[in-house]
């Protein structure tokens, strides 16, 4: 288990109160100055050094992410943007550094602007989130009291004022280009790429976006030192994430550990065990939703960071873990996920806006057992159709958990859906011939 | 997607009261010059706030010049994003998450409550036409699931009895104590926790 004096957020529990004094005491905005002293290329290199990656879904390693901001301003500004639009099920980690660790937060707001030259910060919160939003409000208002933050902020010689943007409950402005429109006022649907917004991002300006998560670990990396984050978790997969243990576990919680650490050790010893024992348990989804489910044969060597999971093919995702045992139907449960795709679809990409609803009633048949055993076949083909086929992750996000249950529990689906029509003599008629065709032939 | 539309009934006209206005202003301020369209949406809650949590299509007219920018595009946003409602809704607006993570811990227990003391059906006013529930999608709280929203506020840890209690309380017209129904004023694992130890007895 990771040791109480690496762990980041010291205050993940609130136990020690959230405002700017019992921060500070924690260490927060301490010689703020001293870190500016050392220079924009010694922050982006040390950040680098660490191999923090961005703990929003996709894992970008963060140094890079901010080395591709222009080297010099334009006639263009910069903008920083937090994407704190976590609406992924099974994940609640930002929500509580929302309330509980706010400062670090604005800290790493102000040392990630200097890094990429931006003076204005919007951070974009879903609007669900509006009361842990005003406590990050209060936390800002007391900011700019204290000089923290605004003019010559934090006695560094840098401007910088902060916005909080919320958004109105679409899952798809999590994906950075449809945040940006989101906060443009238009719809948020997601723009092709490239151009990428580290060159072309809001108001057509140079634009670096990243997770609440990962800007708010940077400067405790900072004050640490890169190699120290490096030391924790393994190569390329270093550091410290926050998990969220949710589901049929005795103890749902949030816990910051390193990475790298046992699914089981999770699970058994943070969360409290399965509920009905490890025996019962049925398969675990490692990282929000949109990552494929892992039956429970493999749970028990599992380890969480981003590579070991890409190699079962699944992914650490958000880090949101929901266990589901043997009680629950999980062809239902995947419906249920299909259905949250079908409905956040944002309409943009056919193949996504189509195929999850496409998913979605062959999902809820098949967990009622009326479907066809075609259809087994059928559902494994719409997921092809739509992964790799939209403009943004979205497609991969509402097709993968699919597949997972596809790869997993298939011969569940097929024990429960013995239904066979026409198609057995005539196997090579394509599904997408018009069913009134078929009738007057068989 | 879904499949969102207007209300048949709409009021003829809309226009921001001074508070309204004035917190207008403010969040026009946080945007550059000629970037105002930024605003939509904070004016859309603002006028969803003001208009008994729902926004009628004067409203959306009137942010179009307030805001100099095309009526259409209003209208877009306000039909795409899903917390903001279209045709009236109770006073108490009562959300139940019902996606996966809550699903398996019982959250359709809590639509059975709803049901019950509410509406049989989603989007309905009550008999007193204070109240109006439906279900939602994942609202972010999943380690507190089974959970439901009642205007801004989160309740979370819940089961159908204590379920049952709130809603008795709403509809007496009392406002229930929001955050966690088990007592956890944060997501540490109750009774089972193992880290930072320190600071907790401290």
């Amino acid at each position: 288990m990771l040791k109480d004096k690496d762990r980041i957020f010291q205050n993940l529990y609130n136990d020690l109160g959230s405002d700017v004094i019992s921060s500070q005491k924690r260490g927060d905005w301490v010689d703020t100055k001293e870190l500016f002293k050392k220079g924009r290329e010694w922050i982006i290199n040390e950040i680098k050094e660490s191999q923090l990656r961005g703990r929003g879904g996709a894992g970008f390693p963060t140094g890079l992410k901010w080395s591709f901001a222009p080297k010099e301003v334009g006639s263009r500004p910069h903008y920083l943007v937090i994407n704190g639009d976590e609406s992924e099920p099974g994940t609640c980690k930002d929500r509580d550094i929302l309330r509980f660790e706010p400062h670090k937060l604005i800290e790493g707001c102000l040392i990630a602007s200097y890094a990429v030259q931006a003076h204005v910060c919007y951070i974009y919160i879903r609007g669900e989130y509006f009361i842990d939003g005003q406590k990050l409000q209060a936390a800002i208002n007391e900011a700019y009291e204290k000089r923290l933050i605004g003019k010559n902020a934090a006695g560094t010689g840098w401007d910088l004022d902060i916005y909080i943007h919320y958004g109105a409950g679409a899952y798809i402005c999590g994906e950075e280009t449809a945040l940006l429109e989101s906060i443009e006022g238009k719809k948020g649907q997601p723009r092709l790429k490239p151009p990428f917004p580290a060159l072309i991002g809001l108001y057509g300006c140079p634009t670096i976006i990243n997770n609440v998560e990962t800007i708010a670990v940077v400067p405790t990396i900072l004050r640490r030192g890169g190699k120290w984050f490096a030391s924790l978790g393994r190569e390329k997969n270093t550091g410290t994430k926050i998990f969220c243990i949710s589901g049929n576990v005795n103890n749902p919680c949030n816990v910051e550990e390193e990475m790298n650490i046992s699914l089981k050790e999770l699970i058994e010893i943070h969360a409290g065990g399965v509920i009905g024992g490890w025996e019962n348990l049925q398969a675990v989804i490692p990282g929000g939703s949109s990552m494929p489910l892992i039956p429970k044969d493999k749970c028990e060597t599992l380890t969480m960071d981003f590579d070991s999971l890409v190699a079962e093919k699944s992914g650490l995702g958000t880090a949101g873990i929901v266990v589901i045992n043997k009680d629950q139907d999980i062809i239902r449960c995947m419906a249920r996920i299909a259905r949250f795709y079908k409905h956040e679809s944002c309409g943009q990409c056919t193949p996504c806006r189509e195929g999850s609803g496409w998913m979605w009633r062959m999902l809820e048949r098949m967990a009622k057992g009326e479907a066809s055993k075609d259809e087994v076949d059928m559902l494994g083909d719409v997921t092809k159709q739509i992964e790799g086929h939209t403009i943004c992750a979205f497609g991969e996000g509402s097709s993968w958990p699919v597949q997972g249950l596809l790869r997993h529990f298939k011969d569940e689906i097929k024990k429960r859906n013995k239904f066979d029509p026409i198609v057995k003599e005539n196997k090579n008629i394509p599904y997408l011939v018009d069913q009134h065709l078929l009738d007057k032939n068989a | 997607m879904s499949l969102r539309r207007p209300a048949k009934n709409q009021p003829e006209n809309f226009e921001f009261n001074s508070s309204s206005l004035e917190a207008a202003k403010t969040i026009v301020a946080k945007y550059p010059n000629g970037k105002q369209q930024s605003a939509v949406m904070a004016l859309l809650y603002i006028a969803q706030k003001q208009n008994d949590n729902w926004i009628p299509l004067a409203a959306m007219k009137y942010i179009a010049k307030f805001l100099d920018m095309p009526y259409i595009k209003v209208y877009e946003v306000a039909t795409f994003y899903s917390m903001y409602n279209l045709s009236p809704v109770g006073k108490y607006f009562i959300q139940v998450c019902t996606t996966t993570p809550c699903m398996i811990r019982g959250a359709y227990k809590l639509v059975e409550a709803c049901k019950e003391k509410i509406s049989q059906n989603e989007s309905e006013l009550s008999k007193d036409k204070i109240c109006s529930w439906m279900e939602v999608e994942c609202l972010g709280a999943c380690v507190n699931a089974p959970m439901m929203q009642i205007n801004d506020d989160y309740y979370e840890d819940l089961d159908k009895e204590k379920t049952l209690g709130i809603l008795d309380k709403i509809l007496k017209g009392e406002k229930p104590q929001p955050g966690s129904y088990r007592g956890r004023t944060s997501n540490e694992p109750e009774n089972n926790r193992k880290t930072l130890m320190d600071l907790k007895n401290a």
